[in-house]
């Protein structure tokens, strides 16, 4: 009885979703799904060349470059994007002293109270303070950027497929849509207030490109500030603020590996030992 | 409930048998995986999963336990809650790491655990009861699982609950009245965030309770064997410690080498890049997907787009749900007295040609976009999926004629042993 | 039965030499070797894992960060005291008048519960800058006295509520079920700047 009732569950089931497979394959052969610009000139991310120092199973911050990464946030990007996870006191990691901490987080503004009035009112910065949001609110960060609220970048190059890559490709990816694009897709030319991008995910995005010329940033070290350097840089940067763990974590890894591999390499000869004394000998 | 020959807890230390008597429990843990568990001889790795998959419960426990003191249910802060305790809280990151990717490696666990049960048909009599409470803990596992998920507060929890909490609202009638009252409100938010936490706390607890009733209902008749010939005397069994401790310790090792890879090296391989933009109920992710543990129901869900007497989003639900809850007749769908695939011809036949790559198709088409051919592929392993289960498995159990079993456990080793001397290449299957 | 083994005889790992094993006193004590090491480095990787087990539930590193106060305390005048939050616990810090300071040093060490000085209690060149927690040594209660009305108690420093602690000018304790005297956390002065922890 439980076997005919199955069957014929079974059966109803095979049938309507081979009805749909009908239904759609038929749909497929007349109508067939017209190709999308995003699937035909999305570019995958790549890498800078040499890649990132935190690339591998060997990977490290290049500190240098985290710090000019961090001149690049603070001089380019944080006019739009917030850092919202992260803190002052996280710059230590990048290599900078405690006082140099302190005075990084007095050199940006952060939201206080007026002691006297408790009116809103703004305030150095202390290492214990998370970077501030350039906005006050969502209102006011649509309305100054053309209804796109440019979103906060701590998480960024984990929110994004290869995100350090993508970050990388999308600052060094602004061009001028091809004559190919226009004609096959001419609803996916950028409109006034966007500017084309095969790294991003819709091909158009209401960012400006923020890092446009060579020395638009002055480096500390002396490096040369082409927006490829800065754009690398900045995505190094943005790696360490989406996974500070990062090396911690791996380096941690390569411990532990080496130790299960060993416990496990004397599980294994213990196995064989207990197992040795079984006749026949068969341990299927 | 035991084999007659089985050894009997004897303890010679004077604590040990003070206890004994006032509460047995070294006796009850001796009887259940000590040397008082007679054994069949001849499990092969495939048997190693089910300790496995209790140490993946038991590791879910503990870190999740530990990221309850930091995490705040909260939908305001649930998101930057999970961040502080990647970058604040003092090995935090680790623990969320062997949470996060401990899900998934539970899931693997279960799933080749399950993959044994169906080929060597353990859940055949006298096992049903066994099986039986497997399909529970498996689904209160997908229960669990999804609910976890949602914690992080991220784009696709946000957007992963909505998507599951519609499919009742498929539900005829009461479907959009019990939809609410699951979330507490009309979309999710705090309410359903809170309560999912909540239950996603208590129902590992249930798991656990239902994994003991699994392993109780497993010491009545005895682990089933690759053969599944019933054990008939002592010579067929072996004293679970120390041959199978040390067997199981053996495989932990290789579990945790491959766990720990992950989640050292590649501790976001698993997830979706989604989850690191914080909840909006304004946007919707291009491409919602459950994690991969659920590609295959999320597949079989997306299969049916035709209405058919029934619209076609509530055959969807009804074929998810069917598609685990006919596991639960098996036992009784598949009539064969023979039970391991090694000596079912025609069952061996549908087995890997057929359910495997069904199975692994589908896997891959529940995380592939919604569009053709992915939608065409599904329906078509949709329906083979149902098919298996509900038609060609019990009629193979009615016509094959099974290959000829071996008198025992005991002749079957030797037989295969003989054949490793004779053959040159002698060397015992590790 | 050729088939029958020897090992349903022992829980433990039991060559009974029926199969001619040559040596086979090395051999068990190097199987017996081999399995108490792999029990003992199993057992050692699970020590290290309650490492991170444990020390989860010390302060993260947001409480950390937030273990030093900072305070400008330039516009403080003498009689003057304010309260601040050091690690979430209330401070006191008071400008000490002339009279307050010769009452405390009046008192000689012999008569006082804790015995301490005000310069003990103090940073030199400072003497008259006193930082204690407002924390009652008894059962923890926040002590009156720092903020103007306040009561001072008959010592007229601090005076707790709940059991009725007496503190003097020097926030030592002089009468009531109080142990000690208000801690004085770890703090530096420089010029206008105090810097608690």
């Amino acid at each position: 009885m439980i076997r005919l009732v199955g069957i014929l569950v079974g059966l109803g089931f095979a049938f309507v979703s081979l009805l749909a497979f009908v239904v759609g394959a038929y749909n497929q052969a007349t109508e067939p799904a017209a190709e999308t610009a995003e699937y035909a000139f999305h570019e995958p991310a790549h890498n800078p060349r040499g890649g990132f120092s935190f690339d591998g199973l060997a990977p490290r911050w290049d500190v240098a470059q985290l710090q000019r990464g961090y001149q690049v946030y603070k001089e380019v990007c944080a006019a739009c994007h917030s850092l919202n996870q992260v803190s002052f006191r996280n710059l230590a990691d990048l290599g900078y002293t405690e006082e140099e901490v302190k005075a990084e987080a007095a050199s940006w503004l952060v939201p206080g109270i007026d002691p006297n009035t408790g009116e809103a009112s703004t305030r150095p910065g202390l290492p214990t303070d998370r970077f501030p949001d350039p906005y006050a609110n969502e209102v006011m960060a649509a309305a100054a950027n053309n209804n796109a609220i440019p979103p906060d970048l701590s998480l960024m190059a984990k929110a994004r497929h290869h995100g350090s890559a993508y970050l990388y490709s999308l600052l060094t990816g602004y061009q001028e849509p091809s004559a190919e694009l226009a004609e096959r897709f001419p609803d996916s030319v950028p409109g006034p207030g966007l500017y084309h991008n095969p790294y991003f995910a819709n091909l158009n995005l209401a960012m400006a490109p923020p890092l446009t010329t060579t020395g638009q940033v002055t480096y500390a070290d002396g490096t040369e500030a082409t927006v490829r350097q800065m754009s690398q840089d900045v995505a190094a940067f943005l790696t360490w603020t989406a996974e500070p763990s990062l090396v911690d974590r791996v380096s941690m890894g390569w411990i532990v590996m080496g130790f299960l591999l060993f416990v496990t390499i004397l599980a294994w000869l213990a196995k064989k030992n207990v197992w040795a004394s079984v006749k026949p000998r068969r341990e299927d | 409930m035991s084999f007659p020959w089985a050894k009997q807890y004897e303890p010679t230390n004077p604590l040990m048998k003070y206890l004994d008597e006032k509460l047995p429990l070294p006796r009850f843990v001796y009887n259940a995986v000590g040397a008082g568990y007679p054994v069949p001889r001849n499990l092969s790795y495939m048997w190693n999963f089910g300790v496995l998959a209790g140490f993946c419960l038991v590791l879910q426990i503990v870190t999740g336990v530990v990221l309850a003191m930091h995490y705040a249910a909260n939908s305001a802060v649930a998101f930057d809650s999970v961040e502080h305790i990647m970058r604040n809280v003092n090995w935090g990151w680790a623990m969320r790491y062997a949470h996060a990717n401990g899900a998934s490696a539970f899931f693997v666990v279960i799933y080749l655990h399950i993959f044994r049960g169906l080929f060597y048909s353990s859940y055949k009599a006298p096992r049903e009861m066994i099986w039986l409470i497997g399909v529970v803990i498996f689904l209160l596992m997908m229960a669990t699982a999804f609910m976890g998920y949602v914690l992080p507060w991220g784009q696709m929890s946000f957007w992963g609950a909505k998507v599951i909490t519609g499919l009742f609202g498929a539900i005829p009638l009461i479907g959009e009245s019990l939809q609410v009252w699951l979330l507490g409100g009309y979309a999710p938010d705090n309410a359903a965030l809170n309560r999912f936490f909540s239950l996603h706390f208590l129902l590992p607890f249930v798991i656990a309770g239902c994994v003991i009733l699994h392993i109780w209902a497993l010491h009545i008749p005895g682990s089933s064997n690759p053969t599944g010939v019933e054990v008939k005397s002592e010579s067929d069994t072996l004293p679970f410690h120390p041959y199978y401790t040390a067997k199981d310790g053996f495989g932990l090792g290789v579990f945790l080498l491959i766990y720990c890879a992950f989640v050292f090296f590649m501790p976001n391989a698993l997830g979706h890049p989604d989850n690191y933009i914080p909840a909006n109920p304004l946007s919707t992710p291009a491409h919602i997907v459950p994690e991969w543990y659920f590609y295959p129901f999320y597949a079989i869900l997306r299969a049916f787009t035709v209405d058919f007497i029934l619209p076609a989003q509530l055959w969807g639900v009804l074929a998810m749900f069917a598609s685990i809850l006919v596991w639960f007749f098996l036992p009784w769908l598949d009539k064969s007295p023979v039970r391991s695939g090694h000596y079912r011809p025609l069952f061996r036949k549908f087995f890997w040609f057929g359910l495997i790559p069904t199975m692994a198709a589908l896997f891959y088409l529940g995380g592939a976009p919604a569009a053709e051919p992915y939608v065409m592929l599904s329906q078509l392993f949709t329906a083979y999926y149902f098919l298996h289960f509900l038609v060609i498995l019990p009629i193979i159990s009615s016509i094959e004629r099974p290959e000829p079993l071996p008198f025992s456990i005991t002749e079957a080793v030797l037989k295969s042993d003989k054949k490793a001397v004779q053959g040159e290449n002698a060397s015992p299957a590790v | 039965m050729a088939t029958t083994t020897d090992t349903a005889t022992s829980d433990h790992v039991a060559p009974t030499g029926a199969n001619g094993e040559v040596a086979h006193e090395d051999g068990v004590r190097r199987r017996d070797f081999i399995e108490i090491a792999a029990v003992a480095s199993a057992g050692v990787a699970g020590i290290f894992t309650l490492i991170p087990l444990i020390s989860q539930m010390a302060p993260s590193a947001d409480v950390l960060a937030e273990s030093t106060t900072e305070l400008d305390i330039s516009a403080l005048e003498p009689g003057q005291a304010i309260k601040a939050v050091f690690r979430k616990q209330p401070v006191f810090v008071r400008n000490l008048t002339p009279e307050e300071m010769a009452a405390a040093d009046a008192v000689s060490l012999d008569d006082l519960r804790d015995a301490e000085s005000l310069a003990d209690r103090t940073q030199v060149g400072f003497e008259n800058i006193l930082v204690v927690m407002g924390v009652c040594t008894h059962l923890g209660c926040v002590p009156l006295g720092a903020a103007e009305g306040e009561v001072k108690g008959e010592y007229g420093g601090y005076f707790c509520p709940c059991h009725g602690s007496h503190y003097d000018t020097a926030a030592r304790i002089r009468k009531g079920p109080a142990p000690t005297n208000l801690q004085v956390p770890e703090f530096t002065i420089t010029d206008t700047t105090l810097v608690i922890g």
